[in-house]
């Protein structure tokens, strides 16, 4: 896994572990928790690997919501803590497999990024986990979808994101901070932009 | 030769100015407002070296002054030679001090750069560094010789001072070092100490330099040297102390003999074949014994050297 | 160019206190260069500080903006309205920056969010090492271009110092890494140029009256200064 150091208990069947309600007290995780995750997917790569998952009929959870681009590189630091400080639970990236950037490194400007906004979580007291960095490329559809399980599985074992507020999207606060460099979707692909469209 | 041609007239002068081999020892002062443990220190080495250098803040950490302590060593009937380092006090500070030691007869003075901050137990310190060990020394002979402070202004009474320095024949660039030498021969030293000399035939290459230069006819020359107490210190020395250079056959006798008294013998027993040898070197004057912590080595390594009695001047 | 770090979040949260409009303060030139103060950093800070508030279940309003330079007056009038309207201004701006800002709307509370930290050269992209200690007294005529007052550790005059050891200083990088000697290269430089005599010369004491050990220095143009 790209993300590999990172060690997140992960709950099974949408429930919480019971870790992550020791560490927020204040906010009891609720078992109906459903995240919103936003995926910040490459053009070249995860997108249309996450086609392909759809061709595949393969399985994944409907929580998250896709923003294009055209290249993970165009990412930038402020993206990431807009879709937080909107309420978004979870946020990834996912662009090409290392070495097969389009673009030659935006992958790995993107990875940089990433890091860079878990330290700037941690120091504002969000658990650094709900920004992740995942590499794929435009054929792999199974690794889409165990990437989309896994993260969200993170997620739910996380609970909410503290800073979530009542009426605010975040999937449409980080369109409008990523401004001109988000693509539109594709037709084909526009369930896994919206809240529902496939079956998890 | 009468007295009044002295530059100090202290007996470190002396001895060098008739011609002797001159032995100096090394005292650093404690990490506590505990005077005795200077006279302690001063008591073992009386007799056996003919003048102490006492350590000023040594590799950054806080201890009782140096002018203090000096005048504590003399107190007890050993001459000292007081460090001072750059790194501490700015030009005022320092030519208040030396007049100081001068009116209580603290006449040997060695001018230092000083180890940086970094190195010692105040990292946070703000370092002074407002003078070089050669401005400092320059500094010396102009109060000296000049009448003069820093400024320029003229005194009524001018301090008297033999001026020492410290040079390191190890460190780099090897090829600027002598000139080094030369550039606190112009500024005024009389003598010079140099850091510990565990790799002696690059002293000896070193030496060969300083004698093509003619250096060691202006200036006298004493070869510094550190016993070893076991092959853990020489190996921090070799790794971990700036500019040392212990090369491997000593870490590899010292790693021969049993960490305890065998290894002690050992240590003096090697600091008493260097000195012979160092001895031997056209050019060196005297030995200077830094035997850190472990003064009481001093005695048997200086008699064994066949060092002993040190001569008398008058 | 100036360079500038951004404080420990802790340490800027402590500066608001519970100041309720809040305004983070870019500068766009040399802390913009050096990706440490300019509007996109300001943009971060803020986003940081709502999300910090947010948690806190504290009620602020956390804004940014940024100056073209925040160290000269004509700029700070473009962001007048929004400085005057914040409670506090935090400013990302270098010392001289947070100060200009500081004079122009005393008595605004305006508090630093970087530590100025050197005149640095950008070494690579993203790397600044210190080049100039702004003494008031150049010298690198004589030292072939390399700087001893702030590469030396020890702002020797006539250096190297014992410690000089395969082209290094004994003296690490707060991170622990290795520094060049600057006197190293300065007589490695100055023989390639053939003027070591420069090295066996000694320099004096330098004057450091002409640094900010003389007091705060003032520098006045007459021929420059409008009629």
């Amino acid at each position: 896994m790209a993300d590999a150091d990172v060690k997140t208990p992960v709950a099974e069947g949408g429930e919480a572990a019971p870790e992550a309600a020791e560490e927020a007290p204040k906010k009891p995780v609720d078992p109906d928790f459903e995240p919103e995750i936003i995926v910040f997917a490459c053009h070249y790569c995860a997108y249309a690997a996450a086609d392909l998952a759809g061709s595949m009929r393969l399985q994944y959870p409907s929580n998250i919501r896709m923003i294009k681009l055209p290249c993970t590189g165009k990412l930038e630091v402020i993206h990431l803590l807009k879709a937080i400080e909107a309420g978004a639970d979870g946020v990834y990236a996912a662009g090409c497999l290392e070495g097969e950037c389009h673009y030659l490194k935006g992958n790995l400007w993107a990875r940089k990024r990433v890091n860079h906004v878990k330290d700037l979580l941690a120091e504002v007291g969000i658990e650094p986990e709900r920004v992740e960095m995942y590499n794929m490329s435009s054929a792999m559809g199974a690794k889409f979808a165990e990437v989309a399980t896994e993260f969200t599985e993170r997620i739910k074992a996380l609970g909410p994101n503290p800073v979530k507020r009542a009426g605010v999207d975040a999937h449409a606060a980080a369109r409008e901070a990523l401004g001109g460099a988000a693509m539109p979707d594709d037709p084909a692909t526009s369930a896994a932009t919206s809240e529902e469209g496939h079956a998890e | 030769m009468t007295a009044t041609e002295y530059k100090a007239g202290t007996n470190l002068e002396k001895i060098f100015s008739e011609g002797k081999f001159a032995v100096t020892g090394e005292c650093g002062p404690p990490k506590s407002a505990d005077g005795g443990v200077i006279a302690g220190k001063a008591d073992m080495l009386k007799g056996y070296v003919d003048a102490v250098n006492i350590t000023d803040n040594q590799t950054a950490v806080v201890r009782i002054a140096s002018l203090p302590s000096a005048v504590t060593v003399q107190q007890h009937g050993l001459e000292a030679i007081m460090q001072m380092t750059c790194r501490d006090r700015n030009r005022l500070a320092m030519q208040a001090d030396l007049l100081g030691a001068h009116t209580l007869g603290v006449h040997n003075v060695l001018c230092l750069t000083g180890d940086h901050m970094s190195f010692g137990n105040h990292p946070e310190a703000k370092g002074v560094h407002d003078l070089d060990a050669i401005n400092l020394i320059q500094m010396l002979k102009d109060m000296r010789d000049e009448k003069k402070f820093q400024c320029g202004d003229e005194m009524d009474v001018a301090p008297k001072f033999y001026i020492g320095c410290a040079e390191n024949p190890f460190g780099d660039p090897f090829e600027f070092r002598s000139i080094r030498l030369k550039k606190k021969i112009l500024a005024g030293a009389d003598f010079m100490q140099t850091q510990c000399i565990f790799n002696v035939p690059k002293f000896k290459k070193w030496m060969e330099e300083v004698r093509a230069e003619g250096l060691h006819q202006e200036i006298k020359i004493m070869a510094g040297l550190t016993p070893l107490k076991g092959v853990g210190g020489a190996r921090y020395m070799k790794n971990f102390v700036p500019g040392m250079d212990v090369p491997d056959d000593i870490v590899e006798r010292m790693a021969g003999v049993e960490k305890g008294p065998a290894s002690h013998a050992e240590g003096k027993k090697l600091a008493v074949e260097m000195i012979k040898e160092l001895a031997e070197v056209e050019g060196v004057a005297g030995v200077h014994i830094m035997a850190v912590e472990w003064e009481e080595a001093v005695p048997e390594i200086v008699e064994a050297a066949g060092l002993m009695p040190r001569p008398t001047v008058a | 160019m100036i360079t500038a770090e951004r404080k420990p979040l802790d340490e800027i949260l402590a500066l608001v206190g519970d100041k309720k409009k809040v305004l983070v303060a870019g500068c766009d030139t040399c802390v913009a260069i050096c990706l440490t103060g300019g509007e996109k950093e300001a943009e971060i800070l803020a986003s940081e500080l709502r999300i910090k508030a947010e948690q806190d279940g504290r009620e602020a309003e956390i804004e940014h903006t940024a100056a073209i330079r925040q160290c000269e007056w004509e700029y700070l009038d473009m962001i007048a309205d929004k400085v005057k309207d914040a409670d506090i201004v935090v400013s990302m701006a270098c010392g001289i920056g947070i100060q200009s800002m500081a004079e122009k709307f005393s008595p605004q509370l305006v508090v630093p969010a970087v530590n100025t930290n050197m005149l640095g050269m950008p070494q690579e992209h993203a790397v600044w090492l210190e080049r100039c200690g702004a003494c008031g007294d150049c010298v690198i005529g004589e030292t072939a271009g390399i700087c001893p007052v702030v590469r030396c550790s020890k702002s020797l005059m006539n250096g190297p110092c014992g410690g000089s050891h395969d082209g290094l200083c004994e003296v690490k990088t707060p991170e622990k890494e290795d520094l060049d000697c600057a006197w190293h290269l300065i007589w490695e430089r100055l023989k390639e140029q053939g003027r070591e005599d420069l090295m066996i010369k000694n320099r004096p004491p330098k004057k450091w009256n002409l640094s900010s050990s003389g007091g705060p220095r003032k520098m006045v143009r007459e021929e420059a200064k409008p009629v």
